[in-house]
Protein backbone atom coordinates (compact mmCIF):
# COMPACT_ATOMS: atom_id res chain seq x y z
CA UNK A 1 0.00 0.00 0.00
CA UNK A 2 1.44 3.73 -0.71
CA UNK A 3 2.39 5.28 1.67
CA UNK A 4 0.21 8.80 1.49
CA UNK A 5 1.90 11.09 4.04
CA UNK A 6 5.28 10.36 2.20
CA UNK A 7 3.69 11.04 -0.95
CA UNK A 8 2.08 13.89 0.30
CA UNK A 9 5.48 15.62 1.21
CA UNK A 10 6.68 14.63 -2.20
CA UNK A 11 3.60 16.68 -3.81
CA UNK A 12 4.14 19.82 -1.44
CA UNK A 13 7.83 19.71 -3.13
CA UNK A 14 6.48 20.03 -6.53
CA UNK A 15 4.09 23.10 -5.15
CA UNK A 16 7.05 24.76 -3.83
CA UNK A 17 8.74 24.37 -6.84
CA UNK A 18 5.76 25.56 -9.11
CA UNK A 19 5.32 28.29 -7.11
CA UNK A 20 9.14 29.49 -7.38
CA UNK A 21 8.92 29.16 -11.02
CA UNK A 22 5.71 30.95 -11.61
CA UNK A 23 7.01 33.77 -9.00
CA UNK A 24 3.18 33.67 -7.08
CA UNK A 25 0.68 31.09 -5.67
CA UNK A 26 -1.06 30.37 -2.58
CA UNK A 27 1.81 28.64 -0.69
CA UNK A 28 -0.09 28.08 3.18
CA UNK A 29 -3.32 26.80 1.61
CA UNK A 30 -1.65 24.32 -0.30
CA UNK A 31 0.34 23.16 2.42
CA UNK A 32 -2.90 22.81 4.67
CA UNK A 33 -4.95 21.14 2.19
CA UNK A 34 -2.41 18.76 0.85
CA UNK A 35 -3.35 15.86 3.17
CA UNK A 36 -7.24 15.89 2.20
CA UNK A 37 -6.64 15.90 -1.39
CA UNK A 38 -4.22 13.24 -1.51
CA UNK A 39 -6.74 10.93 0.99
CA UNK A 40 -9.55 11.77 -1.92
CA UNK A 41 -7.53 11.08 -4.92
CA UNK A 42 -5.27 8.36 -4.00
CA UNK A 43 -7.95 6.22 -1.20
CA UNK A 44 -11.65 7.93 -1.63
CA UNK A 45 -12.60 9.36 -5.09
CA UNK A 46 -12.68 6.62 -8.59
CA UNK A 47 -11.26 9.46 -10.54
CA UNK A 48 -8.40 8.56 -12.96
CA UNK A 49 -7.60 9.77 -16.65
CA UNK A 50 -9.22 6.74 -17.48
CA UNK A 51 -12.24 7.39 -15.90
CA UNK A 52 -13.09 10.62 -16.53
CA UNK A 53 -16.29 10.48 -19.15
CA UNK A 54 -17.68 7.27 -17.08
CA UNK A 55 -21.03 9.14 -16.09
CA UNK A 56 -20.09 7.21 -12.00
CA UNK A 57 -17.22 8.39 -11.81
CA UNK A 58 -17.23 10.39 -8.55
CA UNK A 59 -17.11 14.53 -8.83
CA UNK A 60 -14.96 16.80 -7.38
CA UNK A 61 -15.12 20.66 -7.01
CA UNK A 62 -12.26 23.02 -5.95
CA UNK A 63 -14.17 25.39 -4.18
CA UNK A 64 -10.62 26.57 -2.64
CA UNK A 65 -9.61 27.30 -5.76
CA UNK A 66 -6.43 29.40 -4.98
CA UNK A 67 -4.73 26.08 -4.00
CA UNK A 68 -4.82 25.24 -7.14
CA UNK A 69 -0.79 24.42 -6.94
CA UNK A 70 -1.78 21.38 -4.70
CA UNK A 71 -4.69 20.27 -7.13
CA UNK A 72 -2.01 20.22 -10.08
CA UNK A 73 0.57 18.09 -7.81
CA UNK A 74 -2.33 15.90 -7.27
CA UNK A 75 -3.77 15.33 -10.49
CA UNK A 76 -0.34 15.05 -12.14
CA UNK A 77 1.19 12.58 -9.99
CA UNK A 78 -2.66 10.62 -10.44
CA UNK A 79 -1.18 10.92 -14.29
CA UNK A 80 -3.63 13.47 -15.94
CA UNK A 81 -0.34 15.99 -17.00
CA UNK A 82 3.25 15.72 -16.36
CA UNK A 83 4.42 17.25 -13.02
CA UNK A 84 7.62 18.78 -15.06
CA UNK A 85 5.27 20.51 -17.51
CA UNK A 86 3.63 22.22 -14.64
CA UNK A 87 6.56 23.49 -12.85
CA UNK A 88 7.71 24.86 -16.36
CA UNK A 89 4.22 26.48 -17.49
CA UNK A 90 2.51 27.57 -13.89
CA UNK A 91 1.70 31.02 -14.42
CA UNK A 92 3.50 31.89 -17.15
CA UNK A 93 2.19 34.35 -20.05
CA UNK A 94 0.11 32.37 -22.56
CA UNK A 95 0.02 28.75 -19.92
CA UNK A 96 -3.12 26.51 -19.68
CA UNK A 97 -1.69 26.16 -15.52
CA UNK A 98 -3.41 29.28 -14.63
CA UNK A 99 -3.16 30.50 -10.65
CA UNK A 100 -6.94 28.72 -10.25
CA UNK A 101 -8.58 25.84 -11.83
CA UNK A 102 -9.78 25.67 -15.22
CA UNK A 103 -11.98 22.98 -17.21
CA UNK A 104 -9.56 23.27 -20.30
CA UNK A 105 -6.99 21.07 -18.24
CA UNK A 106 -8.05 17.07 -17.75
CA UNK A 107 -9.45 16.03 -14.46
CA UNK A 108 -10.87 19.41 -14.07
CA UNK A 109 -14.74 19.32 -14.18
CA UNK A 110 -15.32 22.62 -12.77
CA UNK A 111 -13.88 26.00 -13.05
CA UNK A 112 -13.24 28.19 -9.84
CA UNK A 113 -11.56 31.01 -7.89
CA UNK A 114 -14.53 32.82 -6.83
CA UNK A 115 -15.32 31.42 -3.38
CA UNK A 116 -18.70 30.66 -2.57
CA UNK A 117 -19.54 28.86 -5.49
CA UNK A 118 -18.27 25.16 -5.22
CA UNK A 119 -20.64 23.77 -2.72
CA UNK A 120 -23.81 25.19 -4.99
CA UNK A 121 -22.49 23.46 -8.09
CA UNK A 122 -21.89 20.27 -6.14
CA UNK A 123 -25.48 20.34 -4.71
CA UNK A 124 -26.26 20.16 -8.80
CA UNK A 125 -24.51 17.34 -9.40
CA UNK A 126 -25.11 15.47 -6.69
CA UNK A 127 -29.01 16.30 -7.48
CA UNK A 128 -28.38 14.62 -10.95
CA UNK A 129 -27.10 11.47 -9.10
CA UNK A 130 -30.14 11.43 -7.29
CA UNK A 131 -32.09 12.08 -10.06
CA UNK A 132 -30.41 9.18 -12.48
CA UNK A 133 -30.13 6.79 -9.73
CA UNK A 134 -26.55 6.87 -10.23
CA UNK A 135 -24.25 5.99 -7.51
CA UNK A 136 -21.13 8.28 -7.54
CA UNK A 137 -20.48 10.77 -4.87
CA UNK A 138 -19.55 14.59 -4.66
CA UNK A 139 -17.03 16.05 -3.01
CA UNK A 140 -15.99 19.75 -2.26
CA UNK A 141 -13.15 21.69 -0.59
CA UNK A 142 -13.67 24.51 0.70
CA UNK A 143 -11.48 27.49 2.89
CA UNK A 144 -12.91 28.12 6.69
CA UNK A 145 -12.74 31.63 5.55
CA UNK A 146 -14.57 31.23 2.58
CA UNK A 147 -17.41 29.83 4.74
CA UNK A 148 -17.87 33.93 5.06
CA UNK A 149 -19.67 33.91 1.55
CA UNK A 150 -23.33 33.69 1.88
CA UNK A 151 -23.94 31.77 -0.98
CA UNK A 152 -22.43 28.68 0.84
CA UNK A 153 -24.93 28.42 3.13
CA UNK A 154 -27.53 28.99 0.37
CA UNK A 155 -25.98 25.22 -1.01
CA UNK A 156 -25.87 24.61 2.69
CA UNK A 157 -29.66 24.75 2.78
CA UNK A 158 -30.55 22.91 -0.45
CA UNK A 159 -28.06 19.85 0.25
CA UNK A 160 -30.51 19.38 3.57
CA UNK A 161 -33.54 20.13 2.01
CA UNK A 162 -32.88 17.67 -1.12
CA UNK A 163 -31.33 14.55 1.92
CA UNK A 164 -28.07 14.65 -0.53
CA UNK A 165 -26.01 11.93 1.36
CA UNK A 166 -24.02 11.71 -1.40
CA UNK A 167 -22.39 14.61 -1.23
CA UNK A 168 -19.19 15.53 1.01
CA UNK A 169 -17.78 18.82 1.65
CA UNK A 170 -14.77 19.33 3.54
CA UNK A 171 -13.77 22.39 5.07
CA UNK A 172 -9.74 23.50 5.36
CA UNK A 173 -10.32 24.51 8.99
CA UNK A 174 -6.89 25.96 9.09
CA UNK A 175 -7.82 29.01 11.00
CA UNK A 176 -5.79 31.90 8.76
CA UNK A 177 -7.00 33.77 6.17
CA UNK A 178 -5.12 37.23 3.97
CA UNK A 179 -5.71 39.40 6.85
CA UNK A 180 -5.26 37.40 9.58
CA UNK A 181 -6.89 34.63 12.18
CA UNK A 182 -10.03 34.03 10.82
CA UNK A 183 -11.57 34.46 14.19
CA UNK A 184 -10.53 38.18 14.29
CA UNK A 185 -11.71 38.91 10.48
CA UNK A 186 -15.60 36.73 11.40
CA UNK A 187 -15.32 34.29 13.79
CA UNK A 188 -16.42 30.62 12.85
CA UNK A 189 -16.76 29.15 16.30
CA UNK A 190 -18.20 26.86 16.09
CA UNK A 191 -18.57 25.20 12.80
CA UNK A 192 -19.64 21.88 14.25
CA UNK A 193 -23.36 23.57 15.70
CA UNK A 194 -23.31 25.73 12.90
CA UNK A 195 -23.27 22.78 10.21
CA UNK A 196 -25.32 20.60 12.19
CA UNK A 197 -28.00 23.40 12.97
CA UNK A 198 -28.43 22.67 9.57
CA UNK A 199 -28.95 19.58 9.50
CA UNK A 200 -25.64 18.00 8.44
CA UNK A 201 -23.65 15.03 9.77
CA UNK A 202 -20.60 16.39 10.96
CA UNK A 203 -17.34 14.80 11.35
CA UNK A 204 -14.81 16.80 13.05
CA UNK A 205 -11.01 15.60 12.76
CA UNK A 206 -7.16 16.35 11.96
CA UNK A 207 -7.18 17.10 8.94
CA UNK A 208 -3.48 16.71 8.38
CA UNK A 209 -4.17 12.87 9.79
CA UNK A 210 -4.54 10.42 7.04
CA UNK A 211 -6.26 7.96 10.00
CA UNK A 212 -8.40 10.50 10.62
CA UNK A 213 -9.04 11.58 7.22
CA UNK A 214 -9.97 7.67 5.77
CA UNK A 215 -12.21 7.39 9.00
CA UNK A 216 -14.07 10.62 8.43
CA UNK A 217 -14.87 9.42 4.50
CA UNK A 218 -15.85 6.19 5.23
CA UNK A 219 -18.13 7.29 7.89
CA UNK A 220 -19.44 10.06 5.45
CA UNK A 221 -20.19 6.81 3.19
CA UNK A 222 -22.48 5.03 5.39
CA UNK A 223 -24.72 8.09 6.47
CA UNK A 224 -28.04 8.16 4.95
CA UNK A 225 -30.25 10.73 3.84
CA UNK A 226 -28.01 13.77 4.68
CA UNK A 227 -25.07 15.23 3.98
CA UNK A 228 -21.99 15.41 5.28
CA UNK A 229 -19.28 17.76 6.45
CA UNK A 230 -15.81 16.60 7.49
CA UNK A 231 -14.29 20.42 9.27
CA UNK A 232 -10.63 19.29 8.81
CA UNK A 233 -8.27 20.97 11.31
CA UNK A 234 -5.41 21.98 9.51
CA UNK A 235 -2.17 23.70 9.84
CA UNK A 236 -1.76 26.29 7.43
CA UNK A 237 2.14 26.24 6.15
CA UNK A 238 2.09 22.33 7.13
CA UNK A 239 5.10 20.67 6.69
CA UNK A 240 7.73 23.36 7.36
CA UNK A 241 8.62 25.53 10.48
CA UNK A 242 9.17 28.45 8.79
CA UNK A 243 5.21 28.51 7.00
CA UNK A 244 3.05 26.88 9.93
CA UNK A 245 0.68 29.31 11.35
CA UNK A 246 1.83 31.92 9.59
CA UNK A 247 -0.73 34.39 8.09
CA UNK A 248 1.87 36.04 6.40
CA UNK A 249 2.48 32.98 3.87
CA UNK A 250 -0.83 32.89 2.77
CA UNK A 251 0.71 33.64 -0.17
CA UNK A 252 4.45 34.25 0.00
CA UNK A 253 7.22 33.28 -2.48
CA UNK A 254 9.95 31.97 -0.52
CA UNK A 255 13.55 33.34 -1.35
CA UNK A 256 16.06 31.16 -1.88
CA UNK A 257 17.45 30.83 2.02
CA UNK A 258 13.31 29.92 3.03
CA UNK A 259 13.39 27.69 0.05
CA UNK A 260 16.44 25.64 0.85
CA UNK A 261 14.68 25.52 4.63
CA UNK A 262 11.15 24.35 3.28
CA UNK A 263 12.64 21.72 0.97
CA UNK A 264 14.89 20.38 4.29
CA UNK A 265 11.48 20.26 6.12
CA UNK A 266 9.40 18.47 3.68
CA UNK A 267 12.45 15.89 2.99
CA UNK A 268 13.00 15.49 6.82
CA UNK A 269 8.96 14.75 6.60
CA UNK A 270 9.16 12.57 4.34
CA UNK A 271 11.95 10.06 5.83
CA UNK A 272 10.05 10.36 8.92
CA UNK A 273 6.77 9.13 7.81
CA UNK A 274 8.53 6.40 5.53
CA UNK A 275 9.82 5.01 8.89
CA UNK A 276 6.67 5.38 10.62
CA UNK B 1 -54.83 40.11 -29.06
CA UNK B 2 -53.28 37.60 -27.28
CA UNK B 3 -53.26 36.75 -24.39
CA UNK B 4 -50.30 34.33 -24.01
CA UNK B 5 -47.45 35.76 -22.59
CA UNK B 6 -43.86 34.42 -23.39
CA UNK B 7 -43.44 32.94 -20.19
CA UNK B 8 -46.24 30.78 -21.20
CA UNK B 9 -45.31 29.70 -24.51
CA UNK B 10 -41.37 28.64 -22.92
CA UNK B 11 -43.76 26.16 -20.55
CA UNK B 12 -45.74 24.96 -22.81
CA UNK B 13 -42.34 23.62 -25.23
CA UNK B 14 -40.67 22.30 -22.10
CA UNK B 15 -43.91 20.23 -20.96
CA UNK B 16 -44.11 19.16 -24.46
CA UNK B 17 -40.25 18.48 -24.87
CA UNK B 18 -40.03 16.97 -21.61
CA UNK B 19 -42.42 14.00 -22.43
CA UNK B 20 -38.92 12.07 -24.23
CA UNK B 21 -36.92 14.04 -22.64
CA UNK B 22 -35.92 13.29 -18.90
CA UNK B 23 -32.69 15.64 -19.00
CA UNK B 24 -34.96 18.55 -19.08
CA UNK B 25 -34.76 19.97 -15.54
CA UNK B 26 -36.51 23.54 -14.46
CA UNK B 27 -35.28 25.27 -11.65
CA UNK B 28 -36.79 27.96 -9.92
CA UNK B 29 -36.60 30.36 -6.92
CA UNK B 30 -40.00 30.83 -5.19
CA UNK B 31 -40.74 32.00 -8.55
CA UNK B 32 -42.72 29.07 -10.73
CA UNK B 33 -45.69 30.82 -10.64
CA UNK B 34 -44.13 34.24 -11.63
CA UNK B 35 -42.36 32.28 -14.30
CA UNK B 36 -46.18 30.17 -15.77
CA UNK B 37 -43.72 27.05 -14.71
CA UNK B 38 -46.35 25.67 -12.21
CA UNK B 39 -47.70 23.32 -14.27
CA UNK B 40 -44.22 21.62 -15.45
CA UNK B 41 -44.00 21.32 -12.05
CA UNK B 42 -47.01 19.60 -11.27
CA UNK B 43 -46.57 17.26 -14.49
CA UNK B 44 -42.74 16.71 -13.26
CA UNK B 45 -41.81 17.10 -9.97
CA UNK B 46 -38.98 14.49 -10.53
CA UNK B 47 -37.48 17.21 -13.00
CA UNK B 48 -38.31 20.18 -11.28
CA UNK B 49 -36.09 21.66 -8.49
CA UNK B 50 -36.86 24.24 -6.14
CA UNK B 51 -34.43 26.62 -4.39
CA UNK B 52 -36.49 28.73 -2.24
CA UNK B 53 -35.20 32.72 -2.77
CA UNK B 54 -31.52 32.08 -3.76
CA UNK B 55 -30.81 33.72 -6.70
CA UNK B 56 -27.02 32.38 -6.42
CA UNK B 57 -27.86 29.33 -5.74
CA UNK B 58 -30.08 28.54 -8.29
CA UNK B 59 -27.83 29.56 -11.01
CA UNK B 60 -25.03 27.49 -9.46
CA UNK B 61 -27.32 24.51 -9.05
CA UNK B 62 -27.72 24.68 -12.61
CA UNK B 63 -24.12 24.49 -13.76
CA UNK B 64 -24.16 21.41 -11.61
CA UNK B 65 -26.75 19.34 -13.05
CA UNK B 66 -25.92 20.67 -16.21
CA UNK B 67 -22.05 19.78 -15.44
CA UNK B 68 -23.69 15.99 -15.16
CA UNK B 69 -25.97 15.44 -18.08
CA UNK B 70 -28.75 17.32 -17.54
CA UNK B 71 -30.25 20.41 -19.33
CA UNK B 72 -31.23 22.72 -16.91
CA UNK B 73 -33.42 25.93 -17.03
CA UNK B 74 -33.43 28.41 -14.47
CA UNK B 75 -36.21 30.97 -14.20
CA UNK B 76 -36.46 33.50 -12.23
CA UNK B 77 -37.32 37.47 -12.30
CA UNK B 78 -34.56 38.80 -14.35
CA UNK B 79 -33.95 41.96 -12.42
CA UNK B 80 -32.35 39.18 -9.27
CA UNK B 81 -30.87 36.80 -12.32
CA UNK B 82 -29.01 39.47 -14.62
CA UNK B 83 -27.09 40.80 -10.82
CA UNK B 84 -27.98 39.03 -8.00
CA UNK B 85 -26.39 35.74 -9.67
CA UNK B 86 -24.62 37.62 -11.85
CA UNK B 87 -21.05 36.07 -10.96
CA UNK B 88 -22.59 32.61 -10.94
CA UNK B 89 -23.86 33.65 -14.25
CA UNK B 90 -20.16 34.61 -15.36
CA UNK B 91 -17.93 31.79 -13.26
CA UNK B 92 -20.27 28.34 -13.32
CA UNK B 93 -22.09 28.30 -16.67
CA UNK B 94 -20.26 31.21 -19.09
CA UNK B 95 -16.87 30.35 -17.75
CA UNK B 96 -17.15 26.89 -16.86
CA UNK B 97 -19.07 26.39 -19.92
CA UNK B 98 -22.18 24.57 -18.94
CA UNK B 99 -25.53 23.77 -20.25
CA UNK B 100 -27.94 26.16 -18.60
CA UNK B 101 -30.27 28.15 -20.16
CA UNK B 102 -30.80 31.49 -18.01
CA UNK B 103 -34.36 32.59 -18.34
CA UNK B 104 -34.92 36.35 -16.90
CA UNK B 105 -38.85 36.74 -17.21
CA UNK B 106 -40.27 39.72 -15.50
CA UNK B 107 -37.86 41.61 -17.82
CA UNK B 108 -37.41 45.68 -18.56
CA UNK B 109 -39.73 47.36 -16.68
CA UNK B 110 -42.34 44.27 -16.56
CA UNK B 111 -42.66 45.44 -12.71
CA UNK B 112 -43.76 48.61 -13.94
CA UNK B 113 -44.64 50.41 -10.41
CA UNK B 114 -42.45 48.28 -8.47
CA UNK B 115 -39.46 50.20 -8.48
CA UNK B 116 -35.79 50.29 -10.07
CA UNK B 117 -35.03 47.03 -7.28
CA UNK B 118 -37.56 44.82 -9.77
CA UNK B 119 -36.59 46.39 -13.34
CA UNK B 120 -33.91 44.97 -15.39
CA UNK B 121 -32.70 47.52 -17.61
CA UNK B 122 -29.26 46.72 -17.77
CA UNK B 123 -29.39 42.67 -17.85
CA UNK B 124 -28.47 42.87 -21.84
CA UNK B 125 -25.23 45.02 -21.43
CA UNK B 126 -24.48 42.67 -18.27
CA UNK B 127 -24.91 39.18 -19.71
CA UNK B 128 -23.56 40.32 -23.42
CA UNK B 129 -20.47 41.65 -21.07
CA UNK B 130 -19.45 38.14 -20.28
CA UNK B 131 -17.30 35.59 -22.92
CA UNK B 132 -19.16 32.85 -23.65
CA UNK B 133 -23.12 34.13 -22.62
CA UNK B 134 -25.51 34.31 -25.34
CA UNK B 135 -28.03 36.90 -24.94
CA UNK B 136 -31.84 36.55 -26.78
CA UNK B 137 -34.71 38.98 -26.32
CA UNK B 138 -37.56 37.05 -28.33
CA UNK B 139 -40.81 39.12 -29.38
CA UNK B 140 -43.32 36.88 -29.38
CA UNK B 141 -45.10 33.86 -28.32
CA UNK B 142 -44.37 32.05 -31.20
CA UNK B 143 -40.22 33.36 -31.88
CA UNK B 144 -39.96 32.20 -27.92
CA UNK B 145 -40.88 28.88 -28.87
CA UNK B 146 -38.65 28.43 -31.36
CA UNK B 147 -36.06 29.99 -29.58
CA UNK B 148 -36.74 27.07 -26.94
CA UNK B 149 -36.54 24.48 -29.18
CA UNK B 150 -33.44 25.80 -30.74
CA UNK B 151 -31.83 25.92 -27.41
CA UNK B 152 -32.77 22.36 -26.74
CA UNK B 153 -30.42 21.67 -29.30
CA UNK B 154 -27.22 23.01 -28.55
CA UNK B 155 -24.83 22.70 -25.54
CA UNK B 156 -23.84 26.24 -24.49
CA UNK B 157 -25.02 28.83 -21.85
CA UNK B 158 -27.45 31.22 -22.87
CA UNK B 159 -29.40 33.82 -21.34
CA UNK B 160 -33.41 35.02 -22.47
CA UNK B 161 -36.01 37.80 -21.35
CA UNK B 162 -38.85 37.82 -21.77
CA UNK B 163 -41.75 40.22 -20.11
CA UNK B 164 -44.14 39.72 -17.66
CA UNK B 165 -47.19 40.25 -19.84
CA UNK B 166 -48.27 38.89 -23.30
CA UNK B 167 -47.44 40.85 -26.37
CA UNK B 168 -48.88 41.15 -29.45
CA UNK B 169 -48.70 38.98 -31.65
CA UNK B 170 -45.72 39.47 -34.16
CA UNK B 171 -45.90 36.61 -36.18
CA UNK B 172 -48.27 33.43 -36.44
CA UNK B 173 -48.28 30.54 -35.76
CA UNK B 174 -48.09 29.32 -39.32
CA UNK B 175 -45.55 31.97 -40.47
CA UNK B 176 -42.84 32.44 -37.87
CA UNK B 177 -39.73 32.59 -40.08
CA UNK B 178 -36.64 31.45 -37.69
CA UNK B 179 -33.13 30.84 -37.79
CA UNK B 180 -30.57 30.68 -34.89
CA UNK B 181 -28.92 33.43 -34.60
CA UNK B 182 -30.21 34.80 -37.99
CA UNK B 183 -32.24 38.40 -37.26
CA UNK B 184 -35.52 38.38 -38.66
CA UNK B 185 -36.15 41.07 -41.36
CA UNK B 186 -39.73 42.18 -41.32
CA UNK B 187 -40.04 44.66 -43.64
CA UNK B 188 -38.07 46.17 -46.31
CA UNK B 189 -37.27 49.73 -46.59
CA UNK B 190 -34.90 52.30 -48.11
CA UNK B 191 -35.75 55.19 -45.76
CA UNK B 192 -35.38 54.42 -42.22
CA UNK B 193 -33.95 51.01 -41.02
CA UNK B 194 -35.72 50.24 -37.48
CA UNK B 195 -33.62 47.68 -35.71
CA UNK B 196 -35.83 45.74 -32.42
CA UNK B 197 -35.39 43.42 -29.90
CA UNK B 198 -38.00 41.60 -27.41
CA UNK B 199 -41.50 43.98 -26.72
CA UNK B 200 -39.92 46.67 -28.97
CA UNK B 201 -40.57 44.83 -32.60
CA UNK B 202 -44.14 44.76 -31.95
CA UNK B 203 -44.48 48.72 -31.74
CA UNK B 204 -41.67 48.86 -34.48
CA UNK B 205 -44.04 47.02 -37.30
CA UNK B 206 -46.35 49.36 -36.47
CA UNK B 207 -44.30 52.67 -36.55
CA UNK B 208 -43.16 50.98 -40.21
CA UNK B 209 -47.05 51.14 -41.10
CA UNK B 210 -47.95 54.21 -39.96
CA UNK B 211 -44.67 55.57 -41.46
CA UNK B 212 -45.65 53.61 -44.96
CA UNK B 213 -49.21 55.54 -44.82
CA UNK B 214 -46.80 58.78 -44.75
CA UNK B 215 -45.00 57.66 -48.30
CA UNK B 216 -41.66 56.42 -46.05
CA UNK B 217 -40.41 53.57 -46.06
CA UNK B 218 -38.59 51.63 -42.78
CA UNK B 219 -37.25 48.47 -42.82
CA UNK B 220 -37.48 46.54 -39.51
CA UNK B 221 -34.95 44.34 -38.08
CA UNK B 222 -36.09 41.38 -35.31
CA UNK B 223 -32.70 41.64 -33.25
CA UNK B 224 -33.81 38.76 -31.45
CA UNK B 225 -30.40 37.72 -30.85
CA UNK B 226 -28.53 39.97 -29.20
CA UNK B 227 -25.29 38.19 -28.61
CA UNK B 228 -24.03 36.64 -30.98
CA UNK B 229 -25.59 39.88 -32.86
CA UNK B 230 -26.37 39.01 -36.45
CA UNK B 231 -24.47 42.16 -37.86
CA UNK B 232 -24.95 40.82 -41.39
CA UNK B 233 -28.57 41.98 -40.88
CA UNK B 234 -27.90 44.98 -39.33
CA UNK B 235 -25.67 45.85 -42.71
CA UNK B 236 -27.92 44.66 -44.88
CA UNK B 237 -30.72 46.94 -43.43
CA UNK B 238 -28.66 49.90 -42.70
CA UNK B 239 -26.53 50.26 -45.88
CA UNK B 240 -29.69 50.75 -47.87
CA UNK B 241 -31.10 53.09 -45.38
CA UNK B 242 -30.61 56.83 -44.62
CA UNK B 243 -31.49 56.61 -41.19
CA UNK B 244 -30.97 53.61 -38.46
CA UNK B 245 -33.21 53.94 -35.15
CA UNK B 246 -33.26 51.35 -32.38
CA UNK B 247 -35.31 50.36 -29.96
CA UNK B 248 -34.93 48.56 -26.93
CA UNK B 249 -36.42 48.52 -23.00
CA UNK B 250 -33.12 49.10 -21.63
CA UNK B 251 -30.36 51.28 -19.73
CA UNK B 252 -29.13 53.71 -23.07
CA UNK B 253 -25.72 52.10 -22.98
CA UNK B 254 -24.34 49.10 -23.23
CA UNK B 255 -27.58 47.33 -25.20
CA UNK B 256 -28.85 46.63 -28.74
CA UNK B 257 -28.35 50.30 -29.68
CA UNK B 258 -25.04 50.63 -28.69
CA UNK B 259 -24.09 47.03 -30.22
CA UNK B 260 -25.99 48.33 -33.07
CA UNK B 261 -23.99 52.05 -33.35
CA UNK B 262 -20.31 49.82 -33.46
CA UNK B 263 -21.45 47.98 -36.17
CA UNK B 264 -22.70 50.86 -38.50
CA UNK B 265 -19.85 52.87 -37.43
CA UNK B 266 -17.75 50.39 -38.51
CA UNK B 267 -19.61 48.91 -41.72
CA UNK B 268 -21.76 51.73 -42.84
CA UNK B 269 -21.61 54.61 -41.14
CA UNK B 270 -24.58 56.80 -41.10
CA UNK B 271 -27.05 58.31 -38.40
CA UNK B 272 -27.79 56.32 -35.56
CA UNK B 273 -30.66 56.99 -33.48
CA UNK B 274 -31.26 54.71 -29.95
CA UNK B 275 -33.87 54.70 -28.49
CA UNK B 276 -34.01 53.77 -24.80
CA UNK B 277 -35.01 53.42 -21.00
CA UNK B 278 -33.32 56.94 -19.53
CA UNK B 279 -30.15 56.62 -17.21
CA UNK B 280 -32.40 56.97 -13.83
CA UNK B 281 -34.93 55.07 -12.26
CA UNK B 282 -38.35 54.65 -14.71
CA UNK B 283 -41.31 56.61 -14.05
CA UNK B 284 -44.08 54.84 -11.81
CA UNK B 285 -47.03 53.17 -13.77
CA UNK B 286 -47.43 50.07 -16.35
CA UNK B 287 -45.30 48.90 -18.96
CA UNK B 288 -47.51 50.17 -21.49
CA UNK B 289 -47.61 54.09 -19.48
CA UNK B 290 -43.79 53.96 -18.91
CA UNK B 291 -43.05 52.91 -22.80
CA UNK B 292 -45.68 55.85 -24.11
CA UNK B 293 -44.37 58.06 -21.57
CA UNK B 294 -40.70 57.93 -22.87
CA UNK B 295 -41.98 57.46 -26.86
CA UNK B 296 -41.06 54.14 -26.75
CA UNK B 297 -44.14 53.06 -28.70
CA UNK B 298 -45.26 53.10 -32.56
CA UNK B 299 -45.92 56.52 -32.56
CA UNK B 300 -42.00 57.78 -30.88
CA UNK B 301 -40.65 55.63 -33.28
CA UNK B 302 -42.41 56.59 -36.50
CA UNK B 303 -42.00 60.59 -34.87
CA UNK B 304 -38.37 59.97 -34.43
CA UNK B 305 -37.58 59.07 -37.98
CA UNK B 306 -39.70 61.72 -39.19
CA UNK B 307 -37.49 63.93 -37.19
CA UNK B 308 -34.29 62.43 -38.25
CA UNK B 309 -34.59 62.14 -41.90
Amino acid sequence: MQNLKALSYDLRKNVIDMIVEGKGGHIGGDMSVMDILVELYFEQMNISPENMDDPDRDRFVMSKGHSVEALYAVLAAKGFFPIEQVIKEFSKFGSKFIGHPNNKLPGIEMNSGSLGHGLPVCVGMALAGKMDERDYRVYTVMGDGELAEGSVWEGVMAAHQYKLDNLCAVVDRNRLQISGCTEDVMAHDSQEERWSSFGWHVISINGNDYKELKAAFDEAKTVKGAPTVIIANTVKGCGSSIMENKAGWHHKVPNAEEYAQIMKDLEAGKEAALHE
Amino acid sequence: MNKIPNRQAICEVLMEKAKEDKDIVVLCSDSRGSASLAPFANEYPKQFVEVGIAEQNLVSIAAGLAKCGKKPFAASPACFLSTRSYEQAKVDCAYSNTNVTLIGISGGISYGALGMSHHSAQDIAAMSAIPNMRVYLPSDRFQTAKLIEALLKDEKPAYIRVGRNPVEDVYTEESCPFEMDKATAITEGTDAAIIACGEMVGPAVKAAELLKAEGINAAVVDMYCVKPLDKEAIVKAAGNARLVVTAEEHAPFGGLGSMVSQVVARECPRKVVNLALPDAPVITGTSREVFDYYGLNADGIAKTIKENL
